[in-house]
């Protein structure tokens, strides 16, 4: 038990009045910062890293850490109060979450969020804390074909989530699949389909078009329904916190596959976005109400929360031991460590014990005062739906703007932030589901290049993704995923012939 | 007692010396609003480094009296931030720090763009390259890979690099001229710390990684440098690993592969900045560049510490675009202009 001797003196290390004062600073930056979409916790670390050049190391990245755990915290809130997600990994949860407040559980909502945010991120300290090695090595072993294999698993885990009809569902991720496109294809080096817009030569950001989809689509929604919030009259009552945490013991097996998909997709480094539609995919096929998911399932904000937050934390284990980020706010704090002096790889845990240890440490302090924290805010934000919707729309509308803007520092944005806003209302209308559009968005060009990077390796030939155990294992598990509505519903008809209609 | 005059007599020329080189450009332009400065990629590679590092030193030393504003303008391989300089011919309060893009992103992608659509200020360093295999592999110098390649079958080799006809591609398209006409596979990858992993982990065979991006591999035992595309050796001569410094590492040229490739850093601001504009920035950048921060920041890159003005750095320019379109050309990476 070295590891538990080297993390009491981790804790010896980060259990100071400053670090724990810098802790909460953190923390209360993240939240603000995970609450404003567009404004990432990527982008939050980058403009306060520079402010950390005159601290120690360690409390450094205790304040920067802080301020990502926040951000993962934070971007729960305006998904669940607003359907807007602050932060991509929180779009799965505005699948159930919304509803929930729409419903008047808007306080059951974000407990659940924090709390399962906390289960995640605490699970995936453990396995730093206790596996780090090990688990840096079988990281090693992802090439192209494995990290292909496990996009393939992501969109397989997804479909047949979307409530229309399935040939709206894939005329939705065809249409992620396209607008993913646009820009510079890494591959190639080359532009595809901007027409000569310099304007297109970003591509369209996963961000602007889920600020604009869910976020002005929503406003546009509610203007229709008559100008107020659904769920506003929910009374508030203080024992949300209780309530909300006897009903989530049943759940275990949802925390603990959440968790687990989460830390894979941490580690591997797929991110806590896809990490978090991963682990509701897998709770609707899986869990007992998965007919209920979209209709406001508490079950339905664990699941991508536990995910999200665990990925986000396991996220930082390839950075510290490999160097490679699993995540952009990884990558930035990965600059942070360089400047303070400090080479990530494989030397940091032999070389840098203290530092090392001092920052496991601080992820478990980091994340019991972050829910202490946000769980005594439960009210104050559920509150928020109070206010009239004449008043809060335009600053909700302003906020988006901002967002959207700040992703790229373009007016474009904006705009193009307002035709998402249109084309998720008619979307809505016409029964076409955005999920699908929005997944397809954020992994279709990570998809493409893995495939294309494997068929270079393999100079064309499919079958590498079935070259090793590995891959292959997992490229077979997502076969089985992707046609297992069409198994279980042939099942259902030659067993019953009820439940045809859920086939395909 | 003598001591103390002196020190003062010391300070005072200092103190004179630094105002005389201050006086000029400083008391006659300063910036009159935040100065943003543009990364031309993503966050997290190394101009990114680079940018938020020299932007902490002007924060911690007071280098400036407005505040300097990092963003990231990468998109389209950076066309998006060069596009936006070109755009702001008349606002000198933006200035850009280089890396190859500057070169192979107007080429590559037909992007309407050319350096001498900014004013140039100052080369802050060139970033090295170094060709680098797995150290469980048998090649102990650039010769034993090089005779690999040639006896191997034609694309056997792997070689994994950043982004697609740029820096990484054009060395190894340059060291294809020396296999004797055996191709690489070139596998682009999004950043080069993943491009180091990818070759830990076996998926490739080798890399041309800039020192920054696979020193924790080297100093790991994981990846072994074979040899640096500089035309003499680093001049650093502290131990990196174990045995071995930067200095350690062979030229390129000296073992067979006559190949030479460094990646600009360097500043530029708009083009209709005055030449006050210019030399203050100079100023501005002459003071980071002084600062015991910076020099440790290049000894842990392994920087080629060369560093231009003016007419000088007019002139390297100039030829480091006739070299680029010269290896793009031949390599057929480069794209009609639109």
């Amino acid at each position: 038990m070295d590891e538990l001797y080297a993390l009491a003196g981790g804790f010896a290390v980060a259990f100071t009045w400053y670090n724990v004062a810098l802790m909460i600073l953190g923390i209360t930056l993240g939240v603000v910062i995970g609450v404003l979409p567009g404004l990432g916790g990527a982008n939050g670390v980058a403009i306060l890293l520079p402010l950390t050049f005159s601290m120690e190391p360690t409390s450094a990245i205790i304040m920067l850490t802080s301020i990502y755990w926040g951000a993962l915290f934070g971007g729960a809130i305006t998904a669940i109060l607003f359907n807007i997600p602050g932060e991509p990994w929180s779009v799965a949860t505005t699948f159930d979450g919304h509803p929930m407040a729409q419903r008047g559980r808007a306080d059951e909502a974000l407990v659940a969020a924090f709390t399962s945010s906390f289960v995640g991120a605490i699970f995936a300290v453990a396995l730093i804390t206790f596996l780090a090695p090990v688990v840096a090595k079988f990281a090693l072993r992802f090439g192209p074909a494995e990290f292909f294999a496990v996009q393939f698993l992501t969109f397989a885990s997804f479909i047949g989530m979307g409530r229309g009809s399935p040939a709206k569902t894939l005329a939705s991720m065809c249409l992620g699949f396209a607008l993913a496109c646009v820009g510079l294809d890494g591959v190639t080096g080359s532009l595809r389909m901007t027409f000569g817009h310099d304007e297109l030569l970003n591509g369209f950001k996963f961000l602007v078009a889920v600020i604009g989809l869910f976020g002005i689509g929503e406003i546009l929604t509610s203007m229709e329904d008559g100008l107020k919030f659904s769920g506003a009259d929910a009374k508030l009552k203080m024992d949300a916190v209780i309530r909300t945490w006897r009903q989530l013991p049943k759940m275990f097996f949802t925390f603990l596959r959440s968790c687990i998909v989460g830390c894979w997709m941490g580690i591997t480094p797929g991110g806590a976005t896809p990490a978090s539609f991963m682990g509701y995919g897998l709770a609707k096929r899986f869990s007992k109400n998965g007919n209920n998911f979209g209709k406001g399932e508490l079950e339905g904000v664990v699941a991508p929360e536990t995910a999200a937050h665990a990925a986000g934390t396991a996220a930082l284990l390839p950075m510290l031991t490999l160097g490679i980020p699993g995540s952009p706010t990884a990558a930035v704090l990965l600059g942070g460590l360089l400047i303070w002096g400090l080479q990530p790889g494989p030397l940091l845990f032999v070389e840098q014990k203290d530092f090392v240890w001092g920052l496991i440490a601080s992820m478990y302090l980091g994340n019991v005062v972050g829910l202490i924290m946000v769980l005594t805010c439960v009210p104050l934000f559920a509150a928020i739906l109070r206010v009239p919707f004449s008043i809060i729309a335009p600053v909700i509308v302003v906020i988006c703007a901002i967002g959207a803007y700040t992703v790229n520092n373009a007016m474009f944005d904006v705009w193009m932030m307002l035709v998402f806003g249109v084309m998720g209302y008619l979307f809505t209308k016409l029964g076409y589901p955005l999920p699908p559009l929005v997944l397809a968005l954020v992994l279709g060009d990570q998809a493409e290049s893995s495939f294309r990077q494997a068929m270079l390796v393999s100079q064309g030939d499919v079958t590498v993704f079935w070259s090793n155990w590995l891959s292959g294992s997992i490229m077979t598990l997502g076969v089985i995923l992707a046609f297992w509505p069409l198994v279980s519903g042939l099942m259902a008809r030659f067993g019953k012939s009820g439940r045809t209609a859920s086939a395909a | 007692m003598r001591m103390k005059t002196l020190k003062t007599v010391a300070a005072r020329l200092g103190l004179a010396a630094g105002l005389a080189a201050l006086a000029a450009p400083a008391l006659a332009w300063e910036p009159t609003k935040p100065v943003t400065l543009i990364i031309p990629a993503g966050t997290g590679g190394g101009a990114d480094q680079m940018a938020r590092f020299i932007q902490g030193v002007i924060q911690k030393h007071e280098l400036m009296s407005k505040p300097l504003i990092v963003v990231n303008k990468g998109g389209g391989a950076g066309a998006e931030g060069f596009l936006e300089m070109k755009g702001s011919a008349a606002d000198p309060h933006k200035i850009i720090i280089t890396l190859s893009n500057l070169f192979t992103t107007p080429l590559g992608t037909g992007t309407p763009f050319n350096w001498k659509d900014m004013k140039p200020v100052k080369m802050m360093a060139l970033d090295q390259f170094i060709l680098w295999v797995n150290a469980n592999e048998p090649y102990k110098t650039a010769k034993d890979y090089i005779d690999a390649v040639k006896a191997g079958d034609d694309r056997a080799f792997k070689m994994g690099g950043t982004g697609s006809k740029q820096e990484d591609q054009i060395i190894t398209v340059a060291i294809e001229k020396e296999t004797g006409g055996k191709k690489f596979t070139y596998v682009p990858y999004d950043g080069g710390g993943k491009v180091a992993v990818q070759l830990v982990g076996g998926h490739v065979n080798s890399s041309v990684n800039n020192p920054i991006e696979a020193v924790a591999q080297w100093r790991g035992g994981q990846l072994r440098p074979l040899c640096i595309f500089d035309k003499a050796r680093s001049t650093y001569t502290n131990k990196v690993t174990e045995s071995q410094s930067w200095s350690d590492v062979p030229t390129c040229t000296e073992s067979g592969l006559p190949i030479e490739y460094q990646m600009l850093r360097g500043i530029f601001t708009t083009k209709n900045a005055t030449p006050e504009q210019v030399a203050y920035y100079e100023g501005v950048l002459k003071k980071v560049m002084e600062t015991a921060e910076w020099k440790e920041f290049m000894e842990k890159g392994a920087f080629n510490q060369t560093t231009m003005t003016g007419a000088e750095y007019e002139a390297w320019l100039t030829s480091a675009e006739a070299r680029h379109r010269e290896l793009m050309t031949g390599a057929g990476f480069v794209a009609a202009a639109r």
